[in-house]
């Protein structure tokens, strides 16, 4: 049996943390930057904003990721900076990761 | 005491001897849902008895109410208590809002004493959550061009609390009470059972608040504690001129007394970035919220009654 190798292709993920009730303005703006797709998750955890345990509406924080070209994650990163950074509890990275099929990203 | 007060204090006393207790964050959502429904429901099949025709000066006199109380929040707080403009704006507007959580807490207490309230009460609540949200955000960033009143609208207007009233309301008062019976075991009768859980809840958020409180000193607790009785003062009057009965007039002062914690956060957080959330939530939680159901609710009731009592 010869194993066929992966073909992957470089791409970058955009990870922000912030608090949940930015999403829908995030929604926004990522369906106006052209972002193909993404995906969010309920998270917790502490800061210098202090505990964000989810236990309500005020005190949750979401994770979105994105994967896609890095031309297109630097814009975003960029934008998140100058709209989010001052005034909300965020934290955003870019990595570098390998996707197959990526004419999907 | 009320037993739902005793789970307050009993979630209130785990939260601040950090016991382990932790209600799931989906509990939460689901007893506020199931109040909102309750409370709508409620007035609804009241309303359905009734004509709607007086309810229109009723709705626009609260609309004013609603207005004056964050204005004048506002002005206290920044040439009393020297808040900066945003945050000034932000916290006014969680004053001039309503707490549905106070109401239901309210609703209780006049039910066990046999007190009677309008059924109005329920649109009267929804009506008031909107108005100081907007206010609040006019005196935070005055009106420009780049303010988007057709997002902020829909926030305001189509939050969770005000739709569920609504709809609570409508289902009501097209049903009636004869057809509300089937439903009625789980939305009535449990009622205060949920209150209680939910109050519970409650608690526990209020012993997070200490934190923030222990830092802002006793100035946020005098605004928490004078702030209310000074606008139950004008809801009393407010009901006064409605000629609403000893148990409206009180319910109504309630309502100006009460802060939102619900619909007026998230809109601030969108719309007034720069204030600081930690802040208004201490004074409408930690302060204004536990003064009002332990307190506050005896207190308007019987200002109530002497006021009913002063006019023949």
């Amino acid at each position: 049996m010869t194993a066929t190798p992966l073909h992957t292709e470089r791409r970058t993920l955009l990870t922000v943390f912030c608090e949940a009730s930015l999403e829908p303005l995030l929604v926004r703006d990522m369906d106006r930057l052209g972002v193909g797709g993404y995906t969010i998750s309920d998270a917790r955890g502490k800061g210098s904003r202090g505990v964000r345990d989810a236990s309500w509406d005020e005190a949750r924080n979401i994770r979105v990721e994105v994967i896609c070209a890095r031309a297109q994650a630097e814009a975003l990163l960029a934008h998140l900076q100058a709209r989010y950074y001052a005034n909300y509890a965020m934290v955003a990275y870019l990595s570098e990761v390998e996707v197959l099929r990526p004419e999907k990203f | 005491m009320d037993p739902v007060i005793l789970f307050f204090l009993f979630g209130l006393a785990a939260g601040l001897l950090r016991s382990e207790l932790k209600l799931p964050g989906a509990l939460y959502d689901s007893l506020t849902i199931f109040l909102l429904l309750a409370i709508g429901l409620k007035g609804g099949q009241g309303l359905a008895t009734q004509p709607l025709a007086p309810l229109v000066p009723q709705i626009l006199a609260v609309i004013v109410l609603g207005c004056v109380q964050t204005l004048l929040a506002f002005a206290v707080l920044r040439w009393l208590f020297g808040f900066d403009r945003p945050n000034a704006a932000a916290t006014a507007a969680h004053y001039g809002s309503v707490s549905v959580a106070t109401f239901a807490v309210a609703a209780a207490w006049f039910a066990a004493r046999a007190i009677p309230v309008e059924p109005q009460m329920a649109v009267i609540l929804a009506v008031m959550e909107v108005p100081a949200i907007l206010v609040g955000i006019v005196l935070a960033r005055g009106v420009d061009k780049d303010t988007d009143w057709k997002a902020l609208g829909h926030e305001a207007f189509l939050g969770k609390g005000v739709t569920l009233l609504l709809g609570g309301m409508a289902i009501g008062w097209a049903a009636g009470p004869k057809g509300l019976e089937p439903v009625s075991a789980l939305y009535f009768d449990l009622f205060k059972g949920i209150l209680a859980l939910f109050l519970l809840e409650m608690g526990l958020i209020v012993s997070r608040q200490v934190g923030e409180l222990r830092r802002r000193g006793l100035s946020l607790i005098a605004f928490g504690i004078g702030m209310p009785v000074l606008s139950a003062g004008l809801g009393l009057g407010t009901g006064w001129l409605l000629g609403l009965s000893v148990g409206g007039m009180a319910m109504l002062a309630t309502l100006a007394a009460s802060a939102s914690y619900i619909a007026v956060p998230a809109a601030m957080r969108i719309a007034v970035p720069q204030a600081n959330p930690a802040v208004s939530l201490a004074g409408a939680l930690g302060v204004t919220f536990p003064f009002n159901i332990i307190a506050g609710i005896p207190l308007y009731h019987w200002m109530a009654s002497r006021l009913a009592g002063a006019t023949p």
